[in-house]
Order: C-alpha cells, then sequence, then structure tokens
C-alpha cells in the first residue's frame, strides 16, 4: 500500500520546522501502509501536546481528547469495539507525566493497544519547561536551577510493570523506527514504543546530533524474551539502546478477559441488547 | 402486656443493632426474606459505620400488611445483639419501645432507657445449638414466630443457604425452634404479641433495593460497559453489574482512579458501547474534567454519583443530598446535561432505563442521582415490566464522505461509530469543525457552541413531569426531590392536614416545564432537602423567578425520618393558620 494513503490534503501543519514529530509521522504512515492497514481500520488516540497533534495532520479515525486521558479513552475503545487498530499518540509529558498512573495501570490492563510516546525531554506545547524525562541539571525557564528531580525511565517501569512489548526508537532513523512500530502493530497486547526525538526550540542539548552520539541499536543475536536483560538494558543511559528490549506473547489482552467476549466476539454495538433479560432476571427473584 | 403493632399504626418498626462483622447483616437478611415470603410488605433501611468489624449498625426493619417504604424514628421492637448502642439508637428508645435482649451480652445496657426490656437468653440457647453464631438465629427465630410465620419458610432459607451442609443446617433448624419456644412462651405469658391482620395483596412481589433497581433499569436500557473506583455508597452498583457480567454479557472494569473510569467509558461510547461510570462526590470531583470531555465530543454516557455528605471525605458511609449543584455544574464550559434523582424503586428502574436512550439521543452526559440511604434501603415491589421498553441506539453507519459533527437543526449530529461504514469518526476535544479537527475559527465556534446548546431545547421538552402526591385541590405544597420522596409523602399522610399535597421531582434538570405552574397554584409552599441551603429551591429560583423561603433542611448525616417531616410542616403550617 501507498503510504501517501495517508495523507490530508489542505492543512497546516503545525510543527517547527525540524521537528522530529515529522519523521514519526512518516515512520507511523508508512507501517500502517506496510500492513496493509486502510485509514479507516484504524483510531489514532491522542491527549495534549506537540505530538497529540498527529491524528489532526493524517488520515484515520481519531479521539484527540484530554491531557495524560488518552491511553485510557484508547483502552476503553478497544474494549468496546476490538474489530479496530488503536494507537495511542503522545508526548513524554502527556503520557509519562499527567498520565503517568493510567501509564502504570493500563500495562498491567494489557490491552491491544500500542502506544507511541514521543519523548523529547521537554514540554514543547507550553514552551519550554521540564518533563519528567528532562535530564538532572536541565535548566529552564521554571526550573531555574536545574532539574533536580529524576528522569522518569518509562522502559525500565513498562517491563517492571509486566509490559508484553517494550521498544525505543529515534525519530532520525525513519526506516528502523517503521519497523518497530509494525511490530508493535502486529504485537497482541499493549505495547510501549518510546521514541526519542529532538525538540528543535526548547531543548538545545539534546539534539539530532546528540542523540545520534548516545544511542545504539541493540546487537543481533540479543534476546527480546530476557526479561531481567531487558531490565538492564532499560538502565543503560549514554548510550541508550534502541529496538525491541522485551516482547512477551500469548498473555491475554484486557478485552479477552472481559465477561463481554467470553462467548461472543463482536463489538459492542453490533449486538442487539435485549431488556427481555431483565424481565428473566426479575422473576428469578420472585 | 405489650401488643404491636401500637395504636394508630398498622407497622411494626423493628430495629436490630449491633457490631459490624457479628452477623447482624444475616440476621436482616433472614427477617427481610421469611417476613416478606411469609406474606408482609417490608421495608429495610440500614445504617452503618466506615468499618468492617466493630462499631455499632443498625437495620430498621418496618413490616405491615400495607405497603412500607419510609425511614421511621418510632422503634416499636429493638433487638440490641451488643453493647455500645450508638446514641442515634438510644434517642428513639421511648416508653413504647419493647427492647428484646440477652442480659447476660448486654449488661446494665439501655436499662436507663424508658423501653420495656425483655430478657431472653440468646447466648445460652446458642450455645446449646453449637456456638454463639446461632444466638442471632435465635433472635430470629423469636421475631418471626412473634409475627406468626410458618418455621419452614426459616428453615427454607437455610437450606438454600447451605445446601449440600446438613449438620450446619440441622443446627440452624434447632436454633429457629429454640426462638420459635421463647416466641411462644411470650405469647403465652402475654408479654409480647404481635397482631398484624391479612397478607400482602397481589401476587407478584420482590425485594429490591435502590442499587438493585438501578442496576437493572441500565441492564434494561442497553448499558454493556460499567466503570468505576470503589467509593461508598455507589460500589453497590460496581459489585452488582461485576456479579451478572457474564449473565449479561457486559463489560465491567475497576479503574486505577475516577479519572480513568470515566475516560474509559468515554473511549468506550466512541467505540460504540453504552457505558455508565458509577461514583460518590468524591469521585465526582475527579471525573468533572472527563464529563467535560463528553460535554464537547458529544458522547453518550451515564453518569450515577451515590450522594453521602461532604466537603471532602465528609461521612463516608452516611447520607446527604448536598451534590445537586455540583452535579449541575460539574465540567468546566457550556454543554447539555440532564440529571435524574428517582425517589421510588420504579422510578430508579424506568429513569435508568431511560438516562441510557436519553444519552444516545442527545450524545451527551446524562445523570443519575441517589443516596446512601436510597442505595442501601430495600422494599417489596411488583416486579418491573422490563419486556416493552425499547433500546434506542442511534447509531449510522457512515459513507465515504461521513462528518461527525454536521450542524443540524436540532443540534444532533448523526453518529457514527469506527468500523461502522465507509467513512472515518474524528472527535476532538478542542473546539472542531464538522470533521472533528480542531480550529480556530471564531464563526465556526459560535455555531458550534449554539449546535450543543440547541440540544438543551430538546432535553427541555423531554423532562419528566414532577409527580402530584396527594389533593390537586392544594393549597399548600411540599417539595421534595430524589430519596426523600416516601418519608415526604408518609410524613403528609400521617399530618391529615386537608389541602397539603407533596410535589416529587424525580428530574431535577433540565427543570421539569410543569413546575412554575404546581409552585404557583399554592398559597404555601415548603421544600424539604437533605442537605443545609436548600440547593433544589434554589435551581427552581433561578429556573422560574419563584422564590420559595420556607424551607426544612437536615444534614445529620442520617436520613430525615418521617416524624421530623410531619413535625416540622405543623410547626410551619401552624403559623400560616
Amino acid at each position: 500500500m501507498d503510504w501517501k494513503i495517508y495523507d490530508l490534503e489542505g492543512i497546516d501543519i503545525q510543527w517547527c520546522p525540524g521537528c522530529g514529530d515529522f519523521q514519526i509521522m512518516e515512520a507511523l504512515k508508512k507501517a500502517l501502509a506496510d500492513l496493509e492497514l486502510a485509514p479507516s481500520e484504524v483510531v489514532l488516540f491522542s491527549g495534549i501536546g506537540q505530538a497529540a497533534k498527529m491524528p489532526h495532520f493524517m488520515k484515520g479515525n481519531f479521539f484527540n481528547g484530554l491531557h495524560g486521558r488518552s491511553i485510557s479513552n484508547a483502552t476503553g475503545m478497544k474494549a468496546a469495539n476490538p474489530e479496530m487498530v488503536v494507537i495511542a499518540i503522545g508526548g513524554d509529558g502527556d503520557m509519562y507525566g499527567e498520565g503517568g498512573n493510567h501509564f502504570l495501570h493500563t500495562i498491567r490492563r494489557n490491552p491491544d493497544v500500542t502506544n507511541m510516546v514521543h519523548n523529547n525531554m521537554v514540554y514543547g506545547l507550553t514552551k519550554g519547561q521540564a518533563s519528567p524525562t528532562s535530564p538532572l541539571g536541565f535548566k529552564t525557564p521554571v526550573q531555574v536551577d536545574g532539574v533536580f528531580e529524576e528522569p522518569f525511565n518509562p522502559l525500565a517501569v513498562a517491563i517492571a510493570q509486566g509490559a508484553t512489548f517494550v521498544a525505543r526508537a529515534f525519530s532520525g532513523y525513519v526506516e528502523e523506527t517503521k519497523e518497530i512500530i509494525k511490530q508493535a502493530i502486529r504485537h497482541k497486547g499493549y505495547s510501549l514504543v518510546d521514541i526519542f526525538q529532538p525538540c528543535v526550540s526548547f531543548n538545545k542539548i539534546n539534539t539530532h546530533k546528540w542523540f545520534r552520539e548516545n544511542t545504539y541499536f541493540l546487537e543481533e543475536g540479543y534476546d527480546p524474551t530476557d526479561r531481567k536483560a531487558a531490565m538492564m538494558k532499560a538502565f543503560e543511559k549514554e548510550p541508550y539502546p534502541l529496538g525491541i528490549l522485551y516482547r512477551e506473547e500469548g498473555k491475554k489482552t484486557f478485552e479477552e478477559n472481559l465477561a463481554c467476549y467470553v462467548e461472543d466476539k463482536t463489538s459492542l454495538y453490533r449486538r442487539e441488547r435485549k431488556p427481555a433479560l431483565v424481565a428473566q432476571f426479575l422473576k428469578e427473584l420472585e | 402486656m405489650n401488643v404491636l403493632p401500637r395504636k394508630d399504626f398498622n407497622d411494626v418498626s423493628l430495629v436490630l443493632c449491633g457490631a459490624a462483622g457479628q452477623g447482624v447483616q444475616t440476621i436482616e437478611e433472614i427477617l427481610v426474606k421469611s417476613l416478606h415470603e411469609g406474606g408482609y410488605h417490608v421495608f429495610a433501611s440500614r445504617e452503618y459505620m466506615s468499618r468492617v468489624r466493630g462499631g455499632n449498625n443498625s437495620t430498621e426493619i418496618r413490616v405491615s400488611t400495607e405497603p412500607v417504604n419510609a425511614f421511621v424514628d418510632r422503634i416499636d421492637l429493638l433487638l440490641p445483639f451488643n453493647q455500645g448502642v450508638r446514641q442515634n439508637i438510644r434517642e428513639r428508645i421511648t416508653e413504647s419501645t419493647v427492647i428484646l435482649g440477652d442480659k447476660e451480652e448486654l449488661g446494665e445496657e439501655l436499662s436507663d432507657t424508658e423501653g420495656w426490656f425483655v430478657d431472653v437468653d440468646l447466648l445460652k440457647r446458642g450455645h446449646e445449638v453449637g456456638g454463639k453464631v446461632y444466638s442471632g438465629v435465635v433472635a430470629a427465630g423469636i421475631v418471626a414466630s412473634l409475627f406468626g410465620l410458618d418455621r419452614s419458610i426459616l428453615y427454607g432459607f437455610f437450606e438454600k443457604r447451605f445446601a449440600g451442609k446438613e449438620e450446619v443446617v440441622e443446627k440452624n433448624r434447632k436454633a429457629v425452634d429454640a426462638g420459635y419456644e421463647i416466641g411462644a412462651n411470650m405469647k403465652n405469658d402475654k408479654s409480647l404479641e404481635i397482631i398484624l391482620e391479612g397478607k400482602r395483596k397481589g401476587e407478584q412481589s420482590v425485594v429490591l433495593n435502590g442499587t438493585d433497581a438501578l442496576s437493572l433499569g441500565a441492564l434494561a436500557g442497553g448499558c454493556d460497559f460499567v466503570t468505576s473506583y470503589p467509593m461508598s455508597p455507589a460500589t453497590g452498583v460496581l459489585t452488582f453489574m461485576a456479579k451478572n457480567s457474564h449473565r449479561f454479557g457486559i463489560a465491567v472494569e475497576q479503574a486505577e482512579d475516577e479519572i480513568a473510569a470515566i475516560n474509559l467509558a468515554l473511549g468506550a461510547s466512541y467505540g460504540g458501547a453504552r457505558p455508565m461510570a458509577t461514583t460518590s462526590g468524591g469521585g465526582l470531583a475527579l471525573m468533572s474534567e472527563g464529563i467535560s470531555l463528553g460535554g464537547i465530543t458529544e458522547l453518550p454516557v451515564v453518569i450515577h454519583v451515590g450522594q453521602r455528605p461532604g466537603p471532602a471525605t465528609g461521612m463516608a458511609t452516611r447520607t446527604e443530598q448536598a451534590d445537586l449543584e455540583f452535579v449541575l455544574h460539574a465540567g468546566h464550559g457550556e454543554f447539555p446535561k440532564a440529571v435524574f434523582a428517582p425517589g421510588s424503586l420504579e422510578e430508579t428502574f424506568y429513569l435508568s432505563q431511560r438516562a441510557f436512550n436519553l444519552a444516545a439521543r442527545y450524545q451527551t452526559p446524562v445523570f443519575i442521582l441517589t443516596d446512601q440511604y436510597f442505595l442501601n434501603s430495600y422494599y417489596d415491589i411488583e416486579p418491573f415490566d422490563a419486556e416493552g421498553l425499547t433500546i434506542e441506539k442511534h447509531i449510522v453507519e457512515s459513507t465515504e464522505d461521513y462528518q461527525r459533527y454536521v450542524v443540524t437543526e436540532d443540534g444532533i449530529s448523526p453518529r457514527s461509530v469506527p468500523g461502522y461504514g465507509k467513512g472515518m469518526v474524528g472527535t476532538d476535544s478542542h473546539e472542531h469543525d464538522a470533521d472533528g479537527h480542531v480550529q480556530e475559527d471564531f464563526h465556526l465556534r459560535k455555531r458550534m457552541v449554539e449546535k450543543r446548546l440547541r440540544k438543551m431545547e430538546g432535553l427541555k421538552k423531554e423532562t419528566v413531569p414532577p409527580t402530584l402526591l396527594g389533593t390537586e385541590d392544594y393549597d399548600s405544597l411540599v417539595i421534595a426531590w430524589g430519596s426523600t420522596r416516601h418519608i415526604v409523602e408518609e410524613a403528609v399522610k400521617r399530618l391529615g392536614r386537608k389541602g397539603t399535597a407533596v410535589l416529587h421531582f424525580s428530574q431535577v434538570y433540565p427543570l421539569p416545564k410543569e413546575t412554575e405552574s404546581y409552585l404557583r397554584k399554592a398559597k404555601i409552599v415548603i421544600d424539604v432537602e437533605g442537605n443545609a441551603t436548600g440547593q433544589l429551591a434554589r435551581l427552581i429560583r433561578t429556573e422560574t423567578g419563584f422564590e420559595i423561603p420556607r424551607r426544612i433542611l437536615s444534614y445529620t448525616g442520617l436520613q430525615m425520618s418521617v416524624e421530623f417531616v410531619a413535625d416540622e410542616l405543623r410547626k410551619l403550617l401552624s403559623r400560616e393558620v
């Protein structure tokens, strides 16, 4: 499938020139096209932030919700309507800050949702404050003495929480990012793809050059099914490993565990609900 | 000689009290089920402390040959099982109260009250059967015997409960027998007698509480997705739905917090489900952001709010009607909503059902406002007619050029869901265009605000009228909403004042269009509410300009009683004459 099928015409893309978001969107469009998925089969969820604007810049069903909550919207959607391919996109502030609690518990739920987190280690939309992943000492108009909170480690947290697919990519490597996204979408269960990206306007430290110099791809022969090894990799810094750190197949998804799908696999809206079932229930009480 | 019911009453009010975790709830269950099976009308209301063990909780059970459904202060028969009977019970003991208790357990407890104490050796008889746990069953046996129930009804309860455990069933039968022996002796020596003539009318009857009625109504409305974070008193709905999730084929999820609960529900709604979130005031505070999201995304969602006293944690297991204004304003920005506040089990069932259709039709949040008292109070009713109800889906198949937010005359844009048809469905928390894409066009903004608010006009046309209880020829009108319906109705009956009627609101927002004409017809209007500031009265003034200065307000944390309302009405009305 030609990935241009995902292009939306006549739109004004609001990202800054040179922003890593462009490359991530290209990787996503290419991944979906490679998987032969039509825009009507895909639902993009997002919250608030620069990354979260993506559903307005490409074709597909979309739900652009509240800051931090989109992973919960996505989980609810997938549980109600499991026939769709569901992707939740957001930045580090959206998914790890405001949505931190939902991040923890969505991993536990394991819905079949792909969670793409654009991690640029800074707040772009609100103009340059620290994010949960900003490095120690990072100075901003708010963190005037430099960040003194320990940076959030999404990969280690996800692995610890029992996530069944944990990966990291870098926006500068579009082909590799596309391949990781494809695998994440194919994976049955929750998948986290943390994507390093430079913020050309507000992060002068973690630049394109910095990411190239401070990342490396996992070596051939790395075994992503080894959870302990994955955890060790998740703790590595400068250079940070790129690729699929951990994957585990066969774990039941959230929607598979729900009582509504034990006997019937169809989406909820396609079903006939019968008040007669309630009448029967009452009859048995008499 | 004590004969119950007392003069001028045709029901017996029985109160059980004891520590949590000591089996009082089981005795309540035995008695409610058995008295109902024995042909009586029953009403039961529970008040409890926020603790799993110990403390002192109570249940009031009213038994009658006439329908009973309201909380009274009067205690005809008190069964204290432990020491530490709390003030709210002690205050209600009068010289007409018979106390049935075991001095061995209670010591001098309650000996300073005016009640008529009948000492019964519950502990000893319990131990004879097999242990202290059976003393409660002995007490249940006494009560059942006094009401003249066939003991096989109680046997049947235990045979069902402990099916396959013949030894346990046999011990319970013996405990029942011991109770019947004591009961027979009491009748013989004329220490206590209960004379209720006749039986309940009507063949079919079920005992339900507010939680059951609300949950069943939701299911009859097609509810298929329930999310919640446990919080008293709304947890019962979550539990009911989970317990019956396989039977009805629905999704139930306990979320990490109320923020997730409402957002899971909205995501599900976008996917085509008919979701409900159930919570109390504190949880609603967390849901407010999501409710606002429901407003702009125009997603149907039903939110059950079981009220308890606030602010903040307030009184976790107690009751109040103080979240009406909060619900009215929950969610930033302006968007349409509807709020139901049912007062009877029937209303609860039919309005819960209706809430789902209304939410689907108008694509907006719809609230059901209850409270702890109502959710935990039981009485018997004829089963609801669920067969004739319809579930309105209001979902269209999309065409290739489908637009989610088309501006229409009534403000309702045909709603499709992802995957249903050839088109795509976009939705946004920002102000958006017809495709759901964010736009900062000020003319578009105005059109979209107006489109959403036009749905309010439709909601206004479909309000549920308030129920007039009593004479149409009234000069004084008593206003009530939500759970106080039966209480105010009985109080006005008890008052026996000609020309006094009750107007009960089961929908409080939009305020029913008939409201003003009812009010203008009365010479005297009195507002009765379970809060400290008269929130419905304020809403009525805002919407109609009609001022209701006479108010009876209760905010102790316990439900107002029939006697309280009757006394306050008497005081207010005597001033008017």
